[in-house]
């Protein structure tokens, strides 16, 4: 490790997770600074390392690969662990031993998780309350010894990003010196970094909003037009707010990029797996069946399940994520969430201040 | 009643004496730094005013910040004087004025220079005032009469008179009782620096803690005690003996905070155990603080940082932050205290502080009273720290949350290097605060006197679910009488359920509170407030609970604040 001069430390940036937002991100990166990118899967990396091409993106030359969190966390300070929320918590164990307190952690999952007691067989526990939801800053702060994390959100469609089209994110952390390191190592004259300081609020925004991804599939796939589309987006951002003030975010955050940029690009798109979700949902299709015919399971599903049983407790109503949550669950089908919803005694346009 | 306790009760050994961790005082570091006390306040004035100038760049920006200073300080002088206050008060903030004036007349360099050296004899007045007058031979003095004196009355007044529970023959150290993990606080004391942050209640707290530092063998600890309490001769007299550096909270303009914190921070680098109060001041409304003020607590983090870059191996590196919980049957200030804290709670507004520790004779009084009479005190000392919250081993070495090593040097390193960055250290103090708090709750020790006003105010509110706290308080007295079968079955179950939360390691509680039931309850209600004039839990002719005092009651109650006990009730 050289440490005699700012210009000669040049230690590369980590990246944990080679899926399709992973593999932007460390491109992204890789047009500033040397990259290693993670892949757990030995056949993954195999393929990668003979293609240079993971999950259809050709990797940029700095872009190193490896299946060793040992290698990886000793080589960068700053890491992105970027694995979908399901497989997180067992992520940032396996990376946890090699972690040191002058590791930067910035993750890019927008998923919520479930302390392990409150969580049998894919359902949270009738007793969920705001303590047992996990956004993954908290799970890194609970799994490792590093304080100084942040993460990644806005409106960030891999595929737009992959082909170098214009975009921004949003780096929040309670630390400057964090949101300092992600906008010196992603800023480029395509891709504008803004900071943060509601870490929690820029990380419920992006889990948030995949609740409306997943309705704006539905309005899409039932062929409704922009009238309705206007109407979810408004009506979705209200319930984000409420929800995400639940778990200590702040109204601010979900105003901005993270919330209502996010929010706009995620229900336009087919390109978003929740859009997709809705969309085959509004087909007619089961949600087992739509589950079993993909390989990354949409982060709305889990999302939904959660925010349901923690406003029920926590005696919020929560109409839309109500509605997602008995068509994904029960018998209700999405024309009659959608009857029941236009029904709705919320009469009052904003009032979230 | 059986009782489901697992983890053993500690009883307290209190014959146990404790040899001196350093042979002689002239290791003190204390000593040392009365003895350069020239040079002391010189280095924190030039470091202040480095720090200053950084915060306030430009001339413009100095003299703004000079101007704001001499005008609060002008209309403190005039609205609220103290009889410690120098009598040079007002021509030295004259002068200042005259010399804005001059500053005014002058251009570019040499008006900035001017308003240096202003700021410099700014700084130094406020240092030089901040420095205590630390003698070793008041000190030993002082010493003395804490330990021999009260032990002399309180043997020669050996009560028999009092209630069952107080048949014993005391000694000072059976009426304050440490306990926790005193053997460690000793070992890392001649490792490193302590930080010991304790919980406030009490004015008594500073001499309390003063004997028990003494008593456990280490060199007097330095602290800031407010500058009111410098009012009082036989405070001054002890403060100064102990080690304290003067705190004024009258003041809250920017020079003086600098030159507050540059003095904490120099101090602890050069290797000065210190003790804060880091709830500020008492709690007001009896509780064990929540929301903890950063200030001094940052210049810790401060010093161990600037002790990582000037790579100082060895002694005085590391910086170790003990948490001590103080826990009383009876604090004197308690209905004063939870008056301003009602008084306060509605609307924030300026207000001169209450004391009822205003001459020396009356507190001379109440110690008198309080080491003859039967009312004890438990001190808890928490296990140490490093600044992140990690517990430290024996060696000092840090242990993370998964019982590994910890190199602590890496919390402030940025790619490779320790660099200084003042909001991550903002940062490092919050959850510090957090981590102190959690700890606070863990090490409590719940005496009868607690769970009993408790109890009582929780069933009270129950009876009453539609009053406020206010209309709660308002109840006339001749309603409030709880049936004592029901009160000593609510007791039980509340008791219970502390005992399950220290089987799990989540409270601790007094050897006495394990006993019989109505004795327990018997010994609560003797003590809780015990010489206030109008007691906040009695029991009733017909055996009932009721109170004298409903405003005392609450603030004894508030002591179980924090640990989510109130539905059980």
């Amino acid at each position: 490790m050289d440490m005699t001069s700012k210009n000669t430390y040049d230690k590369p940036v980590g990246v944990v997770g080679a899926g399709s937002f992973g593999t932007v991100v460390a491109n992204l990166l890789a047009r500033n600074t040397q990259v290693v990118l993670y892949a757990r899967k030995p056949e993954i990396i195999e393929q990668i390392a003979r293609t240079r091409i993971s999950q259809g993106q050709k990797l940029h030359d700095r872009v190193d690969i490896t299946n060793d969190l040992h290698y990886l966390s000793s080589v960068c300070d700053v890491i992105f662990p970027i694995v979908p929320s399901a497989s997180f918590r067992k992520m940032i164990r396996d990376l946890s031993p090699w972690l040191k307190p002058h590791h930067f952690l910035i993750h890019g999952t927008k998923g919520l998780i479930v302390s392990e007691d409150k969580w049998n067989e894919g359902k949270p526990d009738k007793s969920l309350m705001p303590e047992d939801v996990f956004t993954m800053s908290r799970v890194i702060r609970k799994e490792t010894l590093v304080v100084r994390v942040g993460c990644l959100a806005g409106p960030n469609l891999s595929k737009e990003l992959a082909d170098g089209q214009p975009a921004a994110t949003v780096v929040a952390s309670r630390f400057d010196e964090v949101i300092r390191e992600g906008q010196r190592l992603l800023r480029n004259e395509l891709f504008q970094v803004y900071g943060s300081k509601d870490m929690t609020g820029i990380e419920l925004a992006g889990v948030l909003k995949n609740i409306i991804a997943v309705a704006a599939g539905i309005l899409v796939g039932l062929g409704f037009g922009e009238n309705a589309h206007g109407l979810l987006v408004s009506r979705g951002l209200v319930e984000m707010v409420y929800l995400g003030r639940l778990l200590g975010g702040e109204t601010s955050a979900f105003l901005g990029l993270a919330g209502v940029g996010d929010l706009v690009a995620t229900c336009s798109t087919n390109l978003s797996r929740n859009f997709s979700l809705g969309y085959r949902l509004a087909k007619g299709e089961k949600l087992p069946d739509i589950l079993a015919s993909v390989d990354e399971v949409a982060e709305g599903v889990n999302t939904i399940i959660i925010m349901k049983t923690l406003a029920e407790n926590m005696g919020m109503r929560a109409p839309i994520t109500e509605s997602l949550y008995r068509v994904m669950h029960e018998e209700m089908t999405p024309e009659e969430a959608l009857r029941l919803l236009m029904k709705s005694p919320f009469r009052i346009d904003f009032d979230i201040f | 009643m059986a009782l489901n306790l697992i983890r053993p009760v500690k009883k307290v050994d209190t014959k146990k004496r404790f040899e001196p961790i350093h042979a002689g005082s002239q290791e003190w570091p204390v000593v040392q730094l009365a003895r350069n006390r020239k040079q002391f306040v010189q280095q924190v004035t030039n470091e202040a005013v480095d720090r200053l100038i950084l915060l306030r760049s430009g001339i413009g920006q100095l003299v703004d910040e000079i101007e704001k200073t001499r005008y609060h300080e002008k209309l403190r002088i005039k609205t609220n004087p103290w009889k410690v206050d120098p009598e040079d008060e007002l021509i030295f903030w004259g002068k200042v004025k005259s010399r804005l004036l001059e500053i005014d007349k002058k251009d570019g360099a040499e008006a900035e220079e001017l308003a240096k050296l202003l700021l410099k004899d700014i700084v130094n007045r406020y240092a030089e005032e901040i420095t205590g007058n630390f003698k070793q031979t008041s000190y030993k003095l002082a010493r003395n009469i804490v330990t021999f004196g009260f032990a002399r009355l309180l043997n020669a007044a050996k009560i028999k008179k009092f209630g069952s529970f107080f048949r014993n023959e005391y000694t000072l150290q059976d009426k304050i009782q440490i306990t926790g993990e005193v053997e460690h606080l000793r070992a890392l004391a001649r490792i490193g620096t302590i930080v010991m942050v304790p919980t406030h209640f009490s004015n008594l707290d500073s001499i309390t803690l003063g004997y028990i530092i003494n008593e456990l063998g280490l060199p007097p600890f330095i602290y800031g005690a407010g500058l009111n309490l410098f009012n009082v001769e036989i405070f001054a007299y002890f403060m100064n003996s102990l080690g304290a550096y003067k705190v004024d909270r009258r003041k809250k303009n920017l020079i003086y905070l600098e030159t507050l914190r540059t003095y904490s921070s120099l101090a602890i680098r050069k290797g000065n155990h210190s003790l804060f109060f880091p709830g500020g001041t008492r709690s007001r409304a009896g509780n064990i603080e929540t929301r903890l003020k950063l200030g001094l607590l940052g210049t810790a983090i401060e010093a161990q940082r600037i002790n990582y870059e000037n790579n100082t191996e060895g002694r005085a590196s590391k910086i170790f932050v003990v948490p001590v919980v103080i826990n009383y049957n009876f604090v004197l200030e308690a209905p004063s205290l939870i008056n301003d804290y009602l008084e306060l709670k509605g609307q924030e507004r300026y207000y001169v502080e209450n004391d009822d520790f205003t001459s020396s004779g009356k507190i001379l009084k109440f110690l008198i009273k309080f080491f003859t009479q039967g009312s004890n005190i438990s001190v808890s000392i928490g296990k140490g720290m490093d600044l992140f919250g990690n517990y430290v081993d024996q060696e000092g070495k840090s242990i993370d949350k998964f019982g590994n090593y910890v190199n602590t040097r890496e919390y402030f390193s940025y790619r490779g290097k320790i660099n200084r960055d003042t909001q991550r250290e903002e940062e490092y103090t919050r959850m510090l605060s957090i981590r102190i708090v959690d700890e606070y709750l863990r090490i409590n020790q719940v005496f009868a006197s607690h769970l009993v006003p408790f109890v009582a105010f929780e069933m009270l509110k129950k009876k009453y679910p539609d009053e406020d706290l206010y209309g709660l308080l308002r109840i006339p007295l001749d309603e409030v009488e709880i049936p004592y079968e029901i009160y000593r079955e609510t007791f039980g179950r509340l008791r219970d359920k502390i005992f399950d939360m220290y089987n799990r390691g989540q409270i601790d509680i007094a050897p006495h509170l394990t006993g019989d039931l109505d004795q327990v309850i018997g010994h609560g209600i003797y003590n809780v407030g015990l010489y206030h004039a109008r007691r906040p839990v009695i029991k009733s002719k017909n055996g009932n609970i009721t109170s004298q005092d409903l405003t005392t009651l609450y603030y004894y109650r508030n002591r179980m604040d924090g640990y989510d006990l109130e539905k059980y009730i």
